[in-house]
């Protein structure tokens, strides 16, 4: 089953590559990753979404806590919460396909952030289901790149990931 | 008063209490070995390969409760230290190895002697430092110091480029550090404690099951007041022998894949099992499939939460220090009015007596050459009443000193059992005797691994360390023959020990006394001979039996019950 964890860890030089090494090493899933620095410059938030089984996911949980820089774990998949995902896709824009793809992209509440006049670069944001939805949306040969930054995830209410 | 930053290193060692620093030393540390000149409260152990440094230091603390600490330099002096740290990782054994590195401004550079330290050895490390900056130093030192000798144990690496060694700052060593993310767990559960005292005492047939845990965690006469409390069978991995006393009538010997019959079958057929400091590993259990096919309910207590229901699914974790946990369940059990099915236990002993009448460990003591395993019960009855220390390698020996050498106490048998590194004994048997001088120390050892640092005799020498080298030589790997034998039609592709030394000639080129015996009527006094040269190194080169395997034996990916039997 897929699982969305978050962490808190040390803003340390090496704290990431201690954890893809220990994904690597232990032969753990990762579907998506993502850190960047918190409101305390001294912690990093990561992201993780990854699938196994419960006995795995628990021992990945478990894995993770033992690192020495890592704070804090949540399983953000045993309650409720909120994950977002943000996808920027440079498609092909030109004649009779470049008010189509406006509209393509305004339907999913994207955003043309770059204009030639062969292309649109939108901005998307959402589940990855939802932008794998958009990119299915798309007729065949029209994107010419795409990048995705993996989800960050949140817990809904006052469930709330600090030390 | 400001010092440099190898002054701080030197420092920070001797605040800490270190004795002895196993070492090797190389252009990036050349400046704290110039301050380990000028001071005396660290004593530096000069050995031969820095693979055998980190050995040895692993060596000193399996047999004390103090960390052992390594000092080596970069790039090549890292990477034969590799397979030291490695081991000791596998094992949960505290350590702290200093490394050198190239001046911070050439990290990354490829300079000369430069490899990627923390990266190269992140993998089998507790945890693992770049001093960045000289403030930083002794702080980090006291961390590595603290995380490697909490929760559950193990390496950590310290690396300090060069420039740092010479830079200066005022030297404080912290009385004591805390991490926000690091907190291990100490205190048991006291519910979960009740309800695992619920279950053993509902017992039919209840085992309990101990490992390197228990000797780490300095548990040793918690678990004896609980198993006689209980009156409830015993048995320890490998890891954990002298965990529980082995002469002891509930102790039922080693289990696993080399362990005793009546210990595999009565952890295969028992109906609660106490698990503590033990991992369940695949030499322990052999395959989880087929552990699991039978009923049964298991407690597990360890420090480390990621050993609980990795590999085997329990019923009642308990994360907490051993001793503490323990010794909480000592504290309860006395308080419960409730006392085991006096009946059902008497019929699971009776049971168990039967699975012992099998003599599982009987060989030919009759034989016209050396049986290895008459060699270490002679050993055994030799030295049981001194204050012994036994060392082993990989391999056959290593099984046959494990069953056939009863351990009493812990921190008595010191050898590779996760990592399973050949070439351990010496090193481990030169730290027992740095941690105790008076000892008696002995490697068990075999013609394959002893030559796997052999060059270690040279460090005996200089520091007149009297390590008994008992080298039973029966020309092969043997453990690759047996499996050979066994799995491989007996095709013994490159295991026959071709070309091997004068093993006495060798040991006396080195300074030390040499003996070959080929005759099971001299197997005693060869003994008694060496152990009386107290002072010093003797090699035993015995000519052993080329065709004898280690029984009882479960093939790999079978279930404990699955032996193969003499």
């Amino acid at each position: 089953m897929r699982h969305i964890i978050s962490l808190l860890l040390e803003n340390e030089a090496g704290a990431l590559s201690r954890v893809a090494g220990l994904f690597s090493a232990r032969g753990y899933n990762i579907e998506s990753l993502t850190v960047a620095p918190t409101e305390d410059a001294t912690m990093s938030r990561m992201t993780v979404v990854t699938s196994g089984s419960d006995d795995v996911i628990e021992q990945i949980t478990k894995q993770l806590n033992k690192l020495v820089d890592v704070v804090k774990v949540v399983d953000l998949s045993e309650g409720e919460h909120i994950e977002r995902e943000l996808m920027l896709v440079k498609v092909r824009a030109s004649g009779k396909d470049r008010e189509e793809m406006k509209r393509m992209a305004d339907i999913f509440r994207g955003r043309v952030i770059d204009v030639t006049d062969k292309s649109y670069t939108i901005e998307l944001t959402g589940t990855g289901q939802k932008l794998d939805a958009f990119l299915e949306a798309l007729e065949e040969g029209v994107v010419l790149e795409t990048v995705r930054t993996g989800a960050s995830g949140i817990g809904r209410g006052e469930r709330i990931l600090r030390i | 008063m400001e010092l440099s930053g190898a002054e701080i290193t030197v420092r920070c060692l001797a605040d800490e209490g270190v004795e002895h620093l196993f070492g090797y030393p190389g252009g990036a540390v050349l400046h704290i070995y110039d301050e380990l000149f000028k001071q005396d409260r660290v004593q530096h152990i000069l050995v031969r390969h820095e693979q055998a440094a980190v050995h040895a230091a692993d060596g000193y603390a399996r047999a004390s409760q103090k960390p052992g600490v390594v000092l080596v330099t970069s790039g090549p002096g890292v990477t034969n230290a590799i397979t030291g740290i490695a081991t000791a990782y596998m094992d949960s054994v505290p350590m702290v190895i200093v490394t050198g590195q190239v001046p911070t401004h050439a990290i990354g550079q490829d300079a000369f002697q430069e490899v990627d330290t923390v990266g190269i050895t992140r993998p089998c490390v507790k945890h693992n430092f770049l001093v960045k900056d000289v403030r930083d130093l002794a702080t980090t030192i006291k961390k590595a110091f603290f995380i490697a000798t909490t929760g559950r144990p193990g390496p950590v690496v310290v690396d300090i480029p060069k420039d740092i060694t010479t830079a200066r700052c005022e030297y404080e060593y912290p009385k004591s550090v805390s991490l926000r993310s690091y907190n291990p767990v100490l205190k048991g559960h006291s519910g979960q404690i009740r309800k695992a005292l619920q279950l053993l005492l509902e017992a039919k047939r209840p085992m309990i099951y101990t490992g390197g845990g228990i000797v780490l965690g300095e548990a040793a006469a918690e678990l004896a007041q609980l198993v006689r409390a209980l009156g409830y069978p015993c048995t320890n991995t490998l890891m954990g022998l002298g965990g529980y006393p082995a002469t002891d009538p509930q102790f039922l010997g080693m289990l696993g894949m080399h362990g005793t019959y009546e210990a595999n079958m009565a952890m295969q057929h028992c109906d609660v099992l106490l698990a503590v400091g033990a991992r369940f590993d695949d030499r322990v259990i052999g395959n989880p499939k087929h552990f699991a096919t039978e009923e049964r309910r298991i407690v597990h207590v360890d420090v480390d939460p990621s050993s609980i229901s990795k590999r085997v699914k329990v019923d009642v974790p308990i994360v907490g220090d051993v001793r503490e946990v323990l010794a909480e369940m000592n504290r309860q059990l006395a308080a419960l009015p409730a006392k085991p099915d006096p009946g059902a236990i008497k019929a699971w002993w009776t049971q168990i007596e039967l699975w012992k009448a099998r003599d599982c460990l009987k060989y030919d003591r009759e034989a016209k050459v050396i049986k290895p395993q008459a060699v270490v019960s002679k050993l055994y009855e030799l030295t049981r009443d001194a204050d012994t220390y036994v060392s082993s390698d990989v391999g056959q020996h290593q099984m046959w000193a494990a069953q056939f050498y009863k351990f009493d106490k812990p921190r008595r048998w010191l050898n590779s059992g996760g990592l399973g590194t050949m070439g351990v004994g010496l090193p481990y048997a030169m730290g027992a005797l740095l941690a105790h001088p008076d000892c008696t120390s002995v490697c068990v050892t075999g013609e394959a691994s002893i030559q796997m640092c052999i060059q270690e005799l040279s460090t005996c020498k200089q520091y007149r360390l009297p390590v008994k080298i008992v080298n039973l030589n029966n020309r092969y790997m043997g453990m690759v023959r047996q499996w050979q034998e066994f799995f491989h039609g007996n095709r013994y592709a490159e295991s026959y020990m071709d070309a091997l030394p004068d093993f006495v000639k060798l040991a006396e080129s080195y300074g030390h006394v040499g003996m070959r015996i080929e005759n099971p009527g001299d197997v005693e006094g060869a003994l008694r001979e060496a152990l009386a040269l107290k002072d010093r190194l003797v090699f035993m080169d015995f000519i052993t039996d080329q065709t004898e395997n280690v029984f009882p034996m479960v093939p790999g990916g079978k279930g404990l019950s699955e032996m193969i039997l003499v």
